[in-house]
């Protein structure tokens, strides 16, 4: 007698799990992208995480407002440049002028220098001198302000030698005033939460189109629909506008939790928003349109999602601050829809700001949109060819 | 061009991945007549029906479809054709109500309601037309398919299988339903792998390896294709047919039972071919009238044997 039929069944047998292995790397195999996506995926987290991200911006871009030109501003300035966290891009030549410049995101600091500032420090006055931030992403200025107020101190030390040697060191012969503008608490919350409604968008919007076409064409129904006589600019804006009234659900629903859960400040106009929602979410959904014109199925189209998304949040300024990335990082930021938006929804809820300062911001929301759906029409397949 | 040719297309070939799939098939199909299309798996019959309805792009070729350039006005075909393709391709998670509707939406149909209640009511799908396409059985998917092809009165039907895995019961329904669609002046053009249907078609066309081989109506296929066939009982037919097959004049030996057929297209070669073996008194010989079947699949090992 030998084994009992009923043992072989229950007993592990090494040829048949050889036989499922074996058909998985077949089908592993097959599947290139998502092959692609595996490898691609981690060595993409790999070089962005590891090059990209710093949590310790420096250089930020700084205008300086000087009603005076003295050897102490200039020494003052040389030192605040020395320390590295900034880099003085602008001569601002009105404080309107410097409002916009912030307010814009130009310049991260605005450091202005009153018109006695010289002649009221040698009478030991201890004049102020104000440095404004743009406070609304915390994280990427309070090093900055950590190393400014140490500058009072030192600053001046080799100009107030001589008969002022009486004036240092003891207390600073000024005072550094500094000013959080936008976020004067340094809320990271204000800065987060208008931040989600892009992310939160960019993530949603760009996966539910992508599956727009690979479910047709994965359960069918392509067929029918390329041999009805229906246009694809018609099929594209069918099944991309109700995701635009899904995507304005979700921003109400986090806006009204911006509002009464966490207490973001809204400045600005709703109605400047709510236009820019419409380009932002457009733009989203016509990469996401254009992803499932290129992926095979349902699964393409997610892993392409996420590798759109990955770079999204990690270069856009939502998690880590914009000015710590090398130039590269910046370049990849900029292209992406989420950058700009993250910018405007800011700028809006928190700067107050409007149509002249979202412009510059808004018009590269556009041209995305626009290039990514032509490249959608182009990929678009009218026959199956 | 004739103006009673609504299918008129010759020299149409395609090949996928340099693999021919189609080669110089020419179809013509009259108005308000049925035309089967026949042929095995993989001959190239789903291919010839797309390139006629504009979703594929014939290599070569030329032709018209209700009068319009199959290469150069396909959107106007779409418009006036039925197609029905051979997997179900509506969507499943809608009503049987909610997909005809956005079929009547997508051709523009007028008075949409009235044609959808019309339509509905037509093919008996009242009763159901509230139901999710996806929890419909095989034989409701397919009359909604068909329901969703006529809706916006087209004048040509293209089928694409349109019977394959549907009972004997809802398959006589089908064809009777075809025949009344025809016979308000329809063109349909169906292809099918079965034979009873092929006989009640006004006209077919067979096809394999991607080349047409016969046309024209079931007798004059029977008469043309000059096929012989014997019938011949033996006491171990598999034998026999080990012995038979494959010689000069015999193109085909199939077993029913304890008896073979054996079938020539050449009626002297296979009198020649099987003359060893008449004489022998276990085996009763008997001349038979070949059907289709026969015919068909006669032609195919001839057209396999002349490509290789």
């Amino acid at each position: 007698m030998g084994v009992p039929p009923e043992m072989l069944m229950t007993r592990f047998s090494l040829r048949r799990f050889w036989a499922v292995l074996i058909k998985e790397f077949v089908q592993m195999r097959r599947d290139r992208l998502t092959f692609a996506m595996m490898v691609g995926v981690p060595v993409m987290q790999l070089l962005l995480f590891g090059y990209a991200i710093n949590a310790d911006p420096k250089a930020l871009p700084t205008a300086v407002l000087s009603a005076e030109s003295s050897a102490f501003t200039r020494s003052f300035l040389a030192a605040v440049e020395n320390s590295g966290y900034f880099r003085l891009v602008r001569e601002a030549t009105s404080e309107a002028d410097a409002a916009a410049l912030l307010a814009r995101g130009d310049v991260q600091f605005v450091i202005t220098v009153p018109s006695d500032f010289s002649r009221r420090l040698v009478r030991g006055e201890r004049p102020p001198l104000l440095v404004e931030a743009d406070a609304t992403d915390p994280a990427a200025t309070s090093n900055a302000i950590a190393a400014l107020s140490h500058l009072a101190g030192t600053a001046l030390a080799r100009d107030l030698g001589g008969s002022l040697r009486h004036l240092q060191p003891g207390e600073p012969p000024f005072e550094v005033r500094i000013h959080r503008r936008y976020n004067p608490e340094g809320n990271t919350q204000y800065n987060i939460v208008p931040g989600l409604i892009g992310t939160i968008l960019t993530m949603t919007m760009v996966i539910m189109t992508s599956l727009a076409m690979t479910r047709e064409r994965e359960r069918g129904t392509m067929e029918n629909l390329l041999a009805m006589p229906v246009l694809p600019v018609e099929v594209m804006l069918g099944k991309i506008i109700p995701f635009i009234v899904v995507g304005y659900i979700q921003v109400t629903v986090i806006m009204l939790a911006a509002r009464y859960l966490f207490g973001v400040p809204m400045v600005g106009s709703l109605f400047v928003l709510s236009v820019v929602l419409v380009a932002f979410i457009a733009a989203n959904l016509s990469i996401g349109f254009t992803f499932s014109t290129v992926a095979a199925n349902q699964l393409q189209a997610m892993q392409m999602s996420f590798f759109f998304f990955l770079p999204s949040i990690l270069l856009s300024g939502f998690m880590f601050p914009y000015r710590g990335m090398p130039d590269w990082a910046q370049a990849l930021g900029e292209i992406l829809p989420l950058t700009h938006f993250l910018r405007i929804v800011r700028g809006i809820l928190l700067k107050g700001n409007g149509w002249a300062e979202v412009w510059p911001e808004l018009w590269p929301l556009l041209a995305f949109m626009l290039g990514a759906m032509l490249l959608a029409m182009l990929r678009y397949r009218r026959t199956l060819d | 061009m004739n103006p009673d040719l609504v299918i008129d297309v010759s020299g149409l070939s395609k090949s996928f991945g340099g693999r021919p799939v189609v080669r110089d098939v020419a179809i013509q199909v009259r108005r308000g007549e049925i035309c089967g299309f026949l042929g095995p798996n993989g001959s190239g019959k789903t291919t010839t029906i797309r390139m006629l309805c504009g979703l594929l792009t014939p290599d070569a070729g030329e032709g018209t479809c209700l009068g319009y350039d199959i290469r150069r006005e396909a959107p106007l075909i779409k418009r006036e054709v039925g197609y029905m393709t051979q997997k179900f391709s509506l969507y499943e998670d809608l009503s049987i109500r909610e997909n005809l509707d956005f079929v009547a939406r997508m051709y523009a149909v007028p008075n949409r309601d009235g044609e959808v209640d019309r339509t509905l009511e037509q093919l008996g799908l009242v009763g159901r037309q509230h139901q999710l396409a996806g929890a419909l059985s095989g034989g409701w998917k397919q009359r909604l398919a068909l329901a969703a092809c006529i809706l916006h009165k087209p004048r040509l039907l293209l089928l694409d299988e349109p019977t394959a895995g549907v009972d004997p019961k809802a398959r006589r329904e089908f064809w009777d339903q075809i025949h009344r669609l025809a016979a308000d002046g329809l063109t349909v053009l169906v292809s099918t792998h079965y034979m009873d249907e092929a006989e009640r078609c006004h006209a077919i066309a067979y096809i394999a390896y991607g080349r047409l081989l016969v046309r024209g109506t079931v007798d004059s296929v029977l008469q043309d294709s000059n096929i012989a066939t014997w019938l011949v009982k033996a006491p171990d037919p598999a034998a026999l047919a080990r012995q038979l097959e494959g010689r000069p004049g015999i193109d085909m030996v199939v077993a029913f039972g304890t008896v073979l057929h054996v079938s020539g297209l050449d009626p002297e070669a296979l009198d020649r071919a099987i003359g060893p073996w008449r004489d022998d008194p276990q085996l009763q010989w008997s001349p038979a009238e070949p059907s289709l079947e026969d015919v068909f699949i006669a032609l195919m090992s001839r057209t396999r044997d002349e490509l290789q």
